[in-house]
């Protein structure tokens, strides 16, 4: 077995006893990339030179007896969405195809500061807005179990790099699922932690009361380690959470007693694929023989979470990406075309004799906004934008978004009455595995209906975690779906690991690369 | 209740999008759909139930009064496609 085939818990237990050095293993991944990246293309850019540097650095330190972090000589893939000084962040968006943050995010100088060796930056939907990875601005990310199916998403790039073994740790963030419906159709463990646990500042906002920054690895107890890393109080973010980070990596192991497994009959009925029934049905089989109990609860509010869901993230992302205005950074549309184009109008108009439409006609500068944006976001941003702005606009807001955010109530107050009786709550991640790439591209609102196990989490704050739980008979993997009440990420890694020593599913790698 | 193409054209002025006539139909359409999607809220009862803006609802968060440098104007205009040395130049707004 390589190196880049173990767990990052067992990287650093090599890297502590000296037995490897960060040099090694980063020159173990960069090989590793170099062979596989251009058939997975889960890597938009390689950090080769720095992450020897860095590696090279802490190996010094470590020789020198010097302390070191929790991280130390591990690399690390970032989604493409998280801002550092100096270094481009695009989003996988045409939109900020050169932008060089002025700062960094907090999660950045996290993983900096428990020195993690950030090894390079992950494809993703644009602007984190999609299930497939399929709307990056810039290339096409493959599922590394099968390469003509989709990682999932939008943090594709991020699970697919684990997958593929070209990173034992990436940063993912998920809205409505991004980080647990890719790990699911890659075979690994996406955590998504609860709103506020994981600072925001420097995180390019997508919609900003559900986006949260979460670990992708090969097993929980690496997830552990990454989350502790990440998590915390962050003042330069006011919906950051003031409450204490247990030490996660510590109490991973520890099993819980009597525990409470909560289903949800309506989670299996119509459209769940047959085989990843039977391998969630399998999986808290597991549990219950494990002395857990398994509990019927219902959450009445929860079909409706896809509409919630739809209304409230693009009503936030409409207003979010207003700031994409070709002015203050990013990409601008060429200003004398536009103008050309401008005055050809009005005097096309003109010359029809309508002058009241001559005369309405753009300004220059919102002609600009809008070339600019045309040009530089992509058909699902642009929809989302849109259907947002719709929401949002007079006569429409008390219908949909008002209407949205009272729903949202009554999904969290669903969970929280159903977390009385329950521990953690078992569900599949997705109804189906990984879909061929380019199937659903013309249909958004199928796309849209797969994050059905998924958002509510994010709806109502709470953690949950996704993890390997199966295969389809063609070797497609399957994920199981743990959630918590908020704050209880140490309960939801504890229970997983749970499922994960008991099972070998983490321990399966793909089979083709 | 439907989307039509006249609201699409409106709401891509308020959304600061330019939209070929192409795209102008296909976005009627899907958003017709997602639209009609998402009118299933209306049958939920939600008289007297409070809007939840956010998923963990925290009281106010207060940061400590202290003057902070910021961004130097240099590096602020690093990133702006058209600057100029103090500014961000946008086209003519006035006598347009």
């Amino acid at each position: 077995m390589s190196l880049v085939h173990l767990t990052a818990t067992e990287q650093k237990q090599l890297l502590t006893t000296g037995k490897i050095s960060s040099l090694e293993l980063i020159e173990a991944y960069l090989d590793r990339i170099a062979t596989h990246n251009e058939k997975v293309g889960a890597y938009l850019r390689i950090s080769a030179d720095s992450a020897r540097r860095s590696a090279k650095d802490i190996d010094a330190r470590r020789a020198a007896g010097q302390p070191v972090g929790k991280l130390a000589g591990l690399p690390i893939a970032v989604k493409d969405v998280l801002c550092q000084r100096g270094e481009r962040t695009t989003c996988a968006s045409k939109m900020l195809e050169g932008f060089r943050p002025p700062y960094s995010a907090t999660v950045i100088e996290n993983l900096i500061a428990e020195d993690a060796i950030l090894i390079g930056r992950t494809n993703m939907d644009e602007f984190a807005m999609g299930g497939s990875t399929e709307n990056s601005a810039f290339q096409q990310t493959h599922n590394p179990w099968d390469l003509e199916r989709t990682p999932g998403g939008s943090s594709g790039g991020a699970t697919a790099c684990v997958a593929a073994s070209m990173a034992p740790l990436s940063i993912g963030t998920d809205t409505g699922g991004s980080i647990r419906q890719p790990a699911a159709f890659c075979g690994v463990v996406g955590l998504k932690p609860t709103y506020g646990r994981v600072s925001r500042f420097g995180l390019v906002a997508f919609a900003s009361s559900l986006d949260q920054v979460g670990p992708v690895a090969h097993t929980v107890e690496d997830a552990a380690l990454l989350l502790e890393v990440i998590a915390g109080h962050d003042p330069r973010d006011e919906t950051s959470l003031p409450d204490p980070v247990p030490s996660f990596s510590a109490t991973v192991g520890k099993p819980i007693k009597n525990l409470r497994i909560g289903v949800v009959a309506d989670h299996f009925s119509e459209g769940l694929d047959s085989e990843v029934e039977a391998a969630v049905r399998a999986a808290i089989e597991t549990y219950a023989s494990m002395g857990a109990t398994i509990k019927e609860i219902t959450l009445p509010h929860a079909k409706y979470a896809v509409a919630t869901y739809y209304v409230i993230a693009p009503s936030e992302a409409s207003s979010n990406l207003a700031r994409y205005d070709g002015v203050h950074y990013g990409y601008r549309t060429d200003e004398p075309a536009m103008l050309a184009e401008l005055t050809l109008e009005r005097k096309q108009l003109a010359a029809e004799g309508r002058q009241d439409a001559a005369d309405a006609i753009d300004s220059a500068l919102v002609r600009m906004y809008r070339r600019t944006r045309a040009e530089g976001f992509g058909p699902e941003v642009k929809r989302r934008i849109m259907l947002g702005t719709y929401a949002l606009s007079a006569g429409y807001y008390d219908a949909y978004y008002l209407k949205a955010l009272k729903v949202r109530r009554l999904i969290r107050q669903d969970f929280d009455r159903a977390f009385e009786e329950v521990d953690l709550i078992a569900s599949p991640v997705t109804a189906a595995p990984a879909f061929r790439l380019a199937e659903m591209a013309d249909d958004p609102l199928a796309m849209y209906l797969v994050d059905l196990y998924t958002v509510s989490a994010n709806l109502a704050g709470i953690p949950g975690i996704s993890l390997p739980c199966g295969q389809t008979s063609t070797g497609l993997p399957i994920g199981l779906q743990l959630l918590a009440p908020a704050l209880e990420e140490e309960r939801l890694l504890q229970g997983a690991h749970m499922m994960e020593q008991a099972t070998e599913w983490h321990t399966q790698r793909t089979p083709h690369l | 209740m439907s989307i039509s193409r006249a609201d699409v054209a409106k709401v891509s002025l308020l959304a600061r999008l330019q939209l070929t006539d192409e795209q102008l139909n296909e976005m009627t359409e899907q958003l017709g759909q997602i639209v009609s999607y998402v009118e299933q809220l209306g049958e939920v009862p939600t008289e007297g139930v409070e809007p939840m803006a956010h998923a963990i609802e925290l009281r106010n968060a207060f940061a400590d009064d202290v003057a902070q440098a910021s961004l130097p104007r240099g590096e602020a205009l690093e990133n702006a496609p058209h600057p100029s040395e103090e500014g961000y130049l946008v086209p003519a707004v006035l006598g347009d």
